[in-house]
């Protein structure tokens, strides 16, 4: 046992530092979900790229830089640390890639990772459907073979897709074999937003801003060469897309170390109140308990484990660090709460808002709960 | 970066269960409570000289002393298991707290004395006179009208043939001594968890079996408060999983409404959240193991995270196990409780959660300048 980063690491982490500072822009970009803010963090994910930031840890060949998690844990530490802009690419980089990297064929890497890691091309996540939320294998949204019997022929609607109208590619799944048990005949496709066929309708999210979008399929064609996966096995593929969002890759310990370091700041600069000194010190130790956590789990894996049920440990905890951490931010700020001002109460404010959707999306905490029932603690499903 | 544990510490870990699932199994700790002090110190005494065997107490011992020279990091694994199976005897005392102290304080007639006896693996040593506030480690140990020291709540002194005990007194500060038992009285003290072994010890104040004062003791026993936070935090651990485990495998076996109650998903939600915060306070209790072994600035820091942590964890699956049990987790008959009371006395020892929430907070507050409470005057 050792949790000291080695010199190779900490050489990285200085140099992931000294590119940070130089390039991380002075004043913050406009919200992501706005399309001006989408197009402005677009260009951050290119400017990451020309110099090799933007995926680390993929190979080479598509634009990484071949290091382990580890190095991966040390740039997002840094990251954060520079504060630089929210990753507008992390539908792509963070949950397809991983499962591009695991299913895709070399001609799909090829094809999609360069211009996913750039920012060229950004992906939306077509997964819930109105009557499919929490029950995904719900799905209704089907595909069928076209008439050449060389791709298919896509129709129903997905909804919630985080940033879906300004997304250049969708990953989604569809039903094909409408016969089959319900996780059997589910295909995992990806397909690009301007296809004909394709229709976009905005949905602003609690904040206004145009977070969400409903997108609409009519008769769109995908050639075979857009299924990822084998035909009817989407469901495993889409499990470790899943296992991703709740597992290593989405949240990075740094987003909450950060944010407890910013709270302590504010506790301080709010004079201490001793009110408040429980929850910070509360939010302060679940951010370096999730800190911990993460290291436990790469090193598990760089020893060979995989990652299990345990992941659904990991994403309750995640999300309720992120509320706990703002709740007590904005009882430290009382009723200046409230206020829409740039700089520190607007941006807690911001933060409270996202970090009330964390308990809902990447499967609802109750669900999490469930799996964490079943699977880590053998009770029998319900 | 290699947050895992050796092949070699999970042969240990794995050991140690096996041999107190043989030596220890449920019903012995019914007979801690409902047998004759003869038998139970009979039952305690054949423990120990197996615990002895696998070369627990000894562990943190150098081997040129007669120990295993291992670390920290090696024996959180095995006070995990003594958590597991509720272990009565005093091995956090003994192999965390003493065995540790004694090495560094070798030289000194005393603690050469109390190393033997512990080496020899005839007996625990008992440790009283340390206790965590908010401020920090404070004693309880006070003179009486006669000239003698009063130590209460000493863990371990019924068995032990040596006491580790600490004194602080307001103007010259803290003492440590290794006395030994024939030199005290013993008043037993009952508590709720009939299985420890807590008394009160009056015992005389000697050059004779000082270890240390001043700075050295003050640094003394700032790295057993410590090692204390940190080791009962492992503990803990064992106690919260054995707990989660019993309520599950409850679960999954009572029936109502035709079908296991462990189906309801109101019972699964309360067994996933101690489960949940059982995984999380895991890793901080490593860690804090970790920065003892590697004497880390920040061990004050890391060992009263663990602590807050893994009591929080070890109460929240407490009330969790019971609830899920029904009326059978409120018996006598029903096993649990001996694991609720060892977890509510040991979340309430060497500091409790809200204690080491206050002391982390005053740390990371200080951020960039991590203080020990074994480095003297912080
Ligand atoms: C900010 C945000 C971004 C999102 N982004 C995307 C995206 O990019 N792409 C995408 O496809 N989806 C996205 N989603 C949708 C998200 O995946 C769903 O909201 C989620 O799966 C829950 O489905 P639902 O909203 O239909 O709620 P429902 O499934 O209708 O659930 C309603 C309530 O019932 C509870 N519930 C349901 N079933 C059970 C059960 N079996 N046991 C216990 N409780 C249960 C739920 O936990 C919840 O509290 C996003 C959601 C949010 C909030």
């Amino acid at each position: 046992m050792d949790l000291t980063f080695d010199a190779e690491h900490e050489e990285f982490r200085a140099e992931a530092r000294a590119w940070l500072r130089a390039h991380v822009p002075h004043e913050p970009l406009p919200s992501l979900d706005t399309a001006a803010g989408f197009e402005a963090h677009r260009a951050w994910e290119t400017a990451l790229f020309s110099d090799r930031w933007s995926v680390v840890s993929w190979p080479i060949e598509f634009g990484g830089r071949g290091v382990g998690i580890m190095a991966w844990l040390v740039f997002e530490e840094e990251y954060y640390r520079a504060r630089a802009p929210k990753r507008v690419s992390q539908n792509g980089i963070f949950l397809l890639g991983p499962t591009l990297l695991e299913y895709g064929t070399p001609a799909q890497k090829e094809r999609f990772l360069p211009p996913m890691a750039s920012g060229e091309e950004i992906w939306c996540q077509g997964w819930s459907e109105p009557d499919a939320g929490s029950d995904l294998a719900a799905i209704r949204s089907r595909a069928t073979r076209n008439a050449g019997g060389d791709g298919w022929l896509l129709n129903g609607q997905k909804t919630w897709a985080s940033r879906g109208a300004f997304a250049d590619w969708c990953f989604g799944i569809f039903r094909t074999d409408p016969q089959a048990e319900r996780h059997r005949g589910l295909t995992y496709f990806l397909v690009a937003m301007d296809a004909p066929g394709v229709t976009v309708r905005p949905i602003p999210q609690i904040d206004g801003e145009t977070g969400f979008a409903e997108i609409f399929f009519e008769n769109v064609e995908v050639p075979d060469a857009q299924v990822l996966g084998d035909e009817d096995a989407g469901w495993s593929v889409a499990m470790s897309t899943a296992g991703s969002e709740r597992g290593l890759s989405l949240r990075s310990p740094a987003r909450y170390t950060k944010a407890a370091a910013r709270l302590i700041d504010l506790f301080d600069q709010r004079g201490a109140p001793p009110m408040a000194a429980d929850a910070v010190a509360r939010a302060y130790m679940d951010a370096e308990a999730y800190r911990l956590h993460t290291y436990w789990t790469a090193s598990q894996v760089a020893r060979g484990h995989a990652v299990g049920p345990e992941a659904s440990c990991n994403k309750i905890f995640w999300s309720e660090t992120d509320v706990q951490i703002h709740e007590t931010a904005l009882a430290l700020l009382g009723p200046e709460a409230e206020l829409l001002e740039s700089g520190s109460p607007g941006e807690w404010l911001d933060g409270y808002l996202f970090s009330l959707a964390g308990p809902i999306y990447a499967g609802t905490n109750q669900i999490q709960r469930n799996v964490v029932a079943e699977r880590l603690l053998g009770l029998p499903r319900g | 970066m290699d947050f895992s544990f050796s092949d070699e510490q999970v042969e240990l870990r794995h050991a140690v269960r096996h041999a107190l699932a043989r030596e220890f199994p449920l019903d012995a700790l019914r007979v801690t409570v409902q047998t004759t002090a003869d038998e139970r110190a009979e039952r305690a005494g054949a423990r120990w000289r197996m615990l002895a065997e696998l070369g627990a107490p000894a562990l943190l011992v150098p081997e040129t002393a007669g120990g295993l020279g291992l670390s920290d990091v090696d024996l959180v694994g095995v006070l995990e298991e003594a958590g597991w199976s509720a272990l009565p005897e005093p091995l956090l005392e003994t192999a965390g707290l003493a065995a540790p102290m004694l090495a560094t304080l070798l030289p000194v007639a005393p603690a050469a004395g109390a190393l033997h006896a512990l080496v020899s693996g005839k007996a625990p040593l008992a440790v009283g006179g340390i206790d965590i506030g908010p401020g920090g480690p404070s004693s309880p140990t006070a003179v009486t009208p006669d000239g003698m020291l009063r130590t209460p709540r000493v863990v371990g002194a019924r068995t032990a043939t040596v006491y580790l005990l600490a004194c602080r007194d307001p103007d010259s500060g803290w003492q440590l001594h290794a006395v030994p038992a024939a030199d005290c009285t013993l008043a037993p003290t009952p508590t709720l968890d009939g299985t420890r072994d807590l008394s009160t010890v009056h015992w005389p104040l000697s050059s004779e079996t000082l270890l240390a004062y001043g700075v050295a003791a003050e640094a003394s026993v700032g790295l057993m408060a410590d090692r204390g936070a940190a080791g009962s935090a492992a503990l803990l651990i064992g106690l919260a999983d054995r707990m989660i485990t019993m309520a599950a495998d409850y679960a999954k076996e009572r029936h109502q409404f035709g079908k296991p109650v462990g189906s309801f998903q109101a019972v699964k939600h309360l067994l996933a959240d101690a489960r949940v915060k059982l995984e999380f306070a895991r890793p901080a209790t490593y860690r804090a193991a970790w920065s003892l072994a590697s004497a880390q600035p920040s061990v004050s820091h890391d060992a009263s995270m663990a602590k807050a942590m893994a009591s929080d964890a070890a109460d929240l699956a407490a009330r969790v196990a019971l609830q899920v049990h029904g009326a059978i987790g409120y018996t006598w008959e029903c096993d649990l409780h001996f694991f609720m009371k060892r977890a509510w006395a040991l979340s309430a020892t060497w500091g409790d959660a809200a204690t080491h929430r206050q002391l982390v907070l005053a740390q990371a507050r200080r951020r960039g300048v991590p203080a020990r409470r074994s480095d003297p005057g912080t």
